[in-house]
This record gives C-alpha cells, sequence and structure tokens, in this order.
C-alpha cells in the first residue's frame, strides 16, 4: 500500500487503476439501467456515459470562466467590488500596454508568414522524390515544445563581445562577414521578432500539413484544364491553387491566431519577458502568480477570452459559408 | 499551446477521411504541374534553403549537448566537424548531478508521471462522452453538444486561478500532488476530444449497431465489443496528439504544481534553469535535447497517426 500512496509511480498506477474502476462501475451501472429501467433507461446510461465528462467540464472550465469574470471586477485578493479598476489598469499601465503592443506583432507577424512559408514548401515538395523526408523536416518543430524550441533558438541567438569567439550561430556568422555581432535577445524593440521567429518555426509545419492535404485534394480535370488553356505557373498558383484551398486556408490562419494570442511560454524561456517583450498571456500570469494580483490577471484572462471570440465566429461563419456553397 | 478551438471545416465528418495521406505522394496536382514549369532550379533551392533553415538550429542544440563542456564555451557547435570530441558527461551531469545542476531525471520522472494519467484520463472519458452524444438518444442532446463544442472557445487562463484554488490547501491535493495537474489536463481537453470523438464515432454506419442491439446487447457491450474496435485509428490519433501536448506543456504544469520542485515536469525545470543558468549551455542542451527526444520518438514512429490527428481536429492552440 505504501509504494501506491509514497511513490510517484504507485501514484502514477493507483490513478490509472481509479480511472478504470471508475469506468467498470459507470459501464456496469449502464448496463443496469439498459435492464431495468423503463422509459428512462436512456437517460440514465447517458448519465453514465456523460456524467465524467460533464463534471470535468463543469468543474475544469464553466465554474472556473464565470468565477474569473466575477474576479476581474474585484480586487486583489477577489475581496471587494472594484468596478472597472482592472480594465482601466490594463489599458493605461505601460507594461501592459507594450504588452498589447507586442502581442499585436506576434498575431500579425505569425500566422502570415508561416501560412506562407508552409504554402509554399507544400507546393515546391509536392510529389517531389524527397517528399516525405521534406515534409518531416520542416514538420519536426511541431513536436518539439515551445520550453524546447525556446532554448535551441536561444543558443542560436547567443550573444558575446566582439572581443570574443562566437559561439551563437547568427553572430558567428554576422562576424565572418564583417558586422559587430548583435545582442538579439536583448535589445528593443527589435528582439520581440527574434522571438516570433521562434513562433513561425513552430508553426510553419503545421500550415504545410493541412495546405498540402487540400492541394492534394484539388480535383485533377481542373488542373488539367487550366493547363490545356496554356495558364502559366503563376497563374495558376493564384487562380487555381489559392482558390482550391482558400477554406483551409482560413482555417490554418485562424487556429494559428488563436495559438499566438495565447503565446506564453517563448518569452518567458527566452528573455523571462524581460527587455519589452512582455506578452498579454505572460503578464497574465506574472500578475496572477508572481504578484498575487488575482483581480488583474483575471481581467487580463478575460482580454484574451475576448480577442479569441471574434477570430472563432468568423471561423465557424466561414465554415457555415463554406457548407452552403457545396449544398450540403 | 492552450485549448483551440478545432477546425469545424476539416472536422466535419465525411470530410476528413476523404483527404488522402499528406506524407505520401501519390498523383500530380495543381501544384505540382505549378513547380515543374516554375523554373525548378530556383524552386529547389528556396526549398532546401528552407529546409536547412528548418534543422539546422536543432542540430546545432544536439552537436552542443555531446561536446566536452570546455569546448562548448569557448567555440561554435559547427567547429565539431573539424575538429570532433564526444562526451556524454553532459547528460550525466545534467540528469544525475547535484541539485543546482538540473537533477533532470527526477522531472523527467515527474513529467512520465504527470503525462500517463493526462493522456488517459481525458481519452477514456471523452471516448464515453462522445457515445452519449452521437449514438445514444435523450432530451437535450444536441443543445448541450452545441454547449461542449463551444466550451473549445474558453482560454485555458480563464481557469487557472479558480481551478488552482479548489484544490490548495485540500487534505488530498497534500496526500497526491499530482491531481490537480491531471484533472486540470484532463478538463481542458475534454471539449476537443469530446468533440473530435463525435465526429468520427457519426461515421461509423447505424446498422452496425442497431444489428447489435438487436441481438440483445446492451449500450455497454456495444459501447465495448462494436464501437471500440472501430474507433482504435481515431482513439491512437487523439492519444498521441494529447500525449505531446501534455508532455509539452509548460503553463499548467507550473501553475498546478504551485512551484512544488517536487512533481514539476520537465519543462517547469528547464524554463526556470534557462532564466538561472543561462549561460551554461553544456547544461541547457544536454537537458533540452532530454526532454525533446521522448516527442521526437513518438512523432517520428507514430508520425501518420499524428497527422491523421491534426488533419482531422487542426491543433490545440
Amino acid at each position: 500500500m505504501d509504494f501506491f500512496l509514497y511513490s510517484k509511480v504507485g501514484q502514477m498506477l493507483l490513478a490509472v487503476l481509479a480511472l478504470l474502476a471508475v469506468v467498470v462501475v459507470l459501464l456496469g451501472g449502464a448496463r443496469l439501467a439498459d435492464r431495468f429501467a423503463g422509459r428512462s433507461r436512456n437517460f440514465w446510461a447517458a448519465v453514465a456515459f456523460a456524467g465524467p465528462a460533464a463534471v470535468l467540464l463543469g468543474v475544469g472550465l464553466v465554474y472556473p470562466a464565470i468565477r474569473t469574470t466575477i474576479m476581474s471586477f474585484m480586487d486583489r485578493r477577489s475581496e471587494n467590488p472594484v468596478g472597472l479598476e482592472n480594465y482601466r489598469w490594463i489599458f493605461t499601465d505601460p507594461a501592459s500596454l507594450q504588452g498589447f503592443i507586442n502581442t499585436f506583432w506576434w498575431v500579425i507577424l505569425v500566422p502570415l508568414v508561416s501560412t506562407t512559408v508552409g504554402l509554399i514548401y507544400a507546393i515546391l515538395v509536392d510529389n517531389s522524390r524527397f517528399e516525405k523526408v521534406a515534409k518531416s523536416l520542416l514538420f519536426m518543430p511541431m513536436a518539439i515544445s515551445f520550453v524546447g524550441a525556446g532554448i535551441i533558438w536561444k543558443f542560436v541567438y547567443e550573444y558575446r563581445g566582439a572581443a570574443q569567439e562566437q559561439i551563437g550561430l547568427l553572430n558567428a556568422i554576422l562576424v565572418q562577414l564583417g558586422f559587430e555581432p548583435l545582442r538579439f535577445l536583448q535589445d528593443s524593440p527589435w528582439n520581440t521578432f527574434f522571438l516570433i521567429v521562434v513562433m513561425i518555426w513552430i508553426q510553419a509545419g503545421f500550415a504545410m500539413v493541412l495546405l498540402s492535404a487540400a492541394i492534394k485534394a484539388i480535383p485533377g480535370d481542373i488542373v488539367e484544364a487550366a493547363r490545356l488553356d496554356g495558364v502559366n505557373p503563376w497563374q495558376m498558383f493564384w487562380r487555381i491553387t489559392v482558390p482550391s484551398v482558400r477554406p483551409t486556408l482560413v482555417v490554418v490562419l485562424t487556429t494559428i491566431i488563436i495559438a499566438t494570442l495565447k503565446i506564453f511560454d517563448i518569452p518567458r524561456t527566452m528573455t523571462g519577458a524581460r527587455f519589452d517583450t512582455q506578452v498579454l498571456a505572460n503578464l497574465m500570469y506574472d500578475q496572477s502568480f508572481t504578484f498575487g494580483n488575482n483581480g488583474i490577471g483575471s481581467a487580463l484572462a478575460v482580454m484574451i477570452f475576448v480577442l479569441v471570440v471574434p477570430v472563432v465566429v468568423f471561423n465557424v461563419r466561414q465554415m457555415i459559408r463554406n457548407r452552403e456553397v457545396r449544398g450540403a | 499551446m492552450s485549448v483551440a478551438p478545432a477546425n469545424p471545416a476539416i472536422t466535419e465528418p465525411g470530410r476528413s477521411r476523404s483527404l488522402p495521406d499528406p506524407m505520401r505522394a501519390t498523383r500530380r496536382s495543381a501544384a505540382s504541374s505549378a513547380k515543374a514549369r516554375l523554373t525548378s532550379r530556383i524552386g529547389s533551392v528556396v526549398a532546401i534553403v528552407i529546409a536547412i533553415l528548418w534543422t539546422v538550429p536543432t542540430v546545432g542544440l544536439f552537436i552542443s549537448s555531446i561536446r566536452p563542456e570546455g569546448e562548448i564555451r569557448t567555440s561554435g557547435w559547427w567547429t565539431f566537424f573539424t575538429s570532433p570530441s564526444f562526451t556524454l558527461e553532459n547528460y550525466q551531469e545534467v540528469l544525475f548531478g547535484r541539485a543546482s545542476s538540473g537533477a533532470l531525471s527526477n522531472f523527467f520522472l515527474n513529467s512520465v508521471v504527470i503525462t500517463v494519467p493526462g493522456t488517459l484520463i481525458p481519452l477514456v472519458f471523452a471516448t464515453m462522452a462522445a457515445y452519449a452524444f452521437s449514438v445514444l438518444e435523450w432530451r437535450g442532446r444536441d443543445t448541450i453538444f452545441v454547449v461542449v463544442f463551444a466550451l473549445q472557445i474558453v482560454p485555458l487562463q480563464m481557469s487557472l486561478i479558480p481551478l488552482l484554488r479548489i484544490f490548495s490547501g485540500t487534505a488530498a491535493a497534500d496526500a497526491f500532488p499530482y491531481l490537480a495537474v491531471w484533472v486540470a489536463h484532463a478538463a481542458f481537453a475534454m471539449p476537443l476530444a469530446t468533440f473530435l470523438l463525435h465526429n468520427f464515432m457519426s461515421e461509423i454506419p447505424r446498422e452496425l449497431l442497431e444489428a447489435a442491439r438487436v441481438d440483445g446487447a446492451g449500450h455497454t457491450s456495444v459501447f465495448l465489443k462494436v464501437m471500440l474496435p472501430l474507433l482504435v485509428p481515431a482513439i491512437a490519433a487523439f492519444a498521441i496528439f494529447q500525449f505531446l501536448w501534455v508532455w509539452n506543456d509548460l503553463l499548467v504544469g507550473l501553475t498546478f504544481t504551485g512551484g512544488n520542485n517536487a512533481v514539476q515536469p520537465l519543462t517547469a525545470r528547464l524554463a526556470e534553469m534557462a532564466g538561472s543558468r543561462g549561460q551554461d549551455w553544456h547544461l541547457l542542451t544536454a537537458g533540452a535535447f532530454v526532454s525533446i527526444i521522448v516527442p521526437l520518438i513518438v512523432f517520428l514512429s507514430l508520425q501518420k497517426y499524428f497527422v491523421r490527428g491534426l488533419l482531422a481536429g487542426s491543433v490545440k492552440g
């Protein structure tokens, strides 16, 4: 028994066993409901099957989201209401405004550049001999954590004084070409853009995989017809490829926008969000957990939510429109 | 990353399956003929440049991690090719050395202990919920399903503080320090997982299930004996997805372990080291590689399923 209670692996096994036990009880309950209860049997079966999910969603998302919204109108210890004071802070404090401006650049650049790179690369390697390997190379960063990617790139950006031997790849190249080494991560405002590069590096593979699948799904007869009409590659790209993959483009862009709005790990790992590289999600973490200000932290969480909503609404409306066009 | 909406346009039932496997080159497409006519030499150069840009940083990290500390400090990793020297000492030190050098083996174990239940719990409960939403018939079903779908909008940040407060200071949290992380990961995964698995289940022909029902099978046996075997590819896709997400997560791991070193995952420890030991590249490179290697193996060996999961449901942002 001590093994299960007092060792890490034991606790893990205990959790898995507990999960099994819960499933057995629930499925057994569903079975009983199926046999005995008359009219309400479907109801009880639904309770057994969907119950755990409902509890998790209620405790983990619904209640906390409501509570956070309420807390955003209260003071730092969530004791007294303060009206809109927290929101006034996030729209006037210089550090917070810096966070908004940086997040704006993140959200503009990451989706655009990574989708562009992904699309171009997908087209270039399509049906080439090395397609599979080539795709894996671009896609691999998707498997790496933001923290891992942050360290990988921090090493690429590493700076040493001009007198020393450079061990960071970029500065070594700069010095080789006769330039002064740059402090990529310390010098504002460009440091934010060097952090953005890391996110582009991670997301391009995602864009590439989805767009590549969409490109392969373009009907062959459309391509043949266009070719018989003698279109040049440029026209083929803009008039056939891009319109055909438009729904996927929208999906890729919106998905990356949403991920980027919540970016947190990269600034935290690479600069600690210092040197003017603050972003909203990291500011939220700092305010809530470093400075213990639940009011401002909650208000920032609500801000992130408010920014995500229009993107999702747009995405869903596009989906409905695409469905209508297809007559489904 | 955090919970992002799935992607309606491609999660739609019927469509996801018709997409070809993107990792396989099959036939000539619009892109290929565009490419064929493009001055293909320029195209190849661009592709190769992109491929190099996307690979070199990781290679540099790996090579550095196997060079002796003294050499990492004084010369670039590319000198390895002209004067190679090899050591595993960095790994020895960062994994099993003094606490101040990382002691990552403990955190590696924490990551495993967090990830296994953090993947299994949402997987099992979401599969069951998907059955309730796609096969069972009950009043209010479709309304509630829309609510579950809509919950994907809620960013993780919205639930951190209140969910943390539910656990902090309770006897359960003291006895089971990982409990809060497990529950948090399970809850955050639920909307996307339920939605995806529901879509896959909706594609299973009703006749198969009806036939079993007519033969007198209850929902429990239909679920276990008919539905689950048919759903294995979808479940595998989501399992890999969730595994990578939990293993790579920083925000949840950092928040719900309350700065408790005894239970923190690898990512939290590494992020902390990048700040406090930012110049000790022999430790950082080896440490980063320790955290990367597991998802990389999973990714390389199960890439097909991973890609299928992506195509079916976009990514958790």
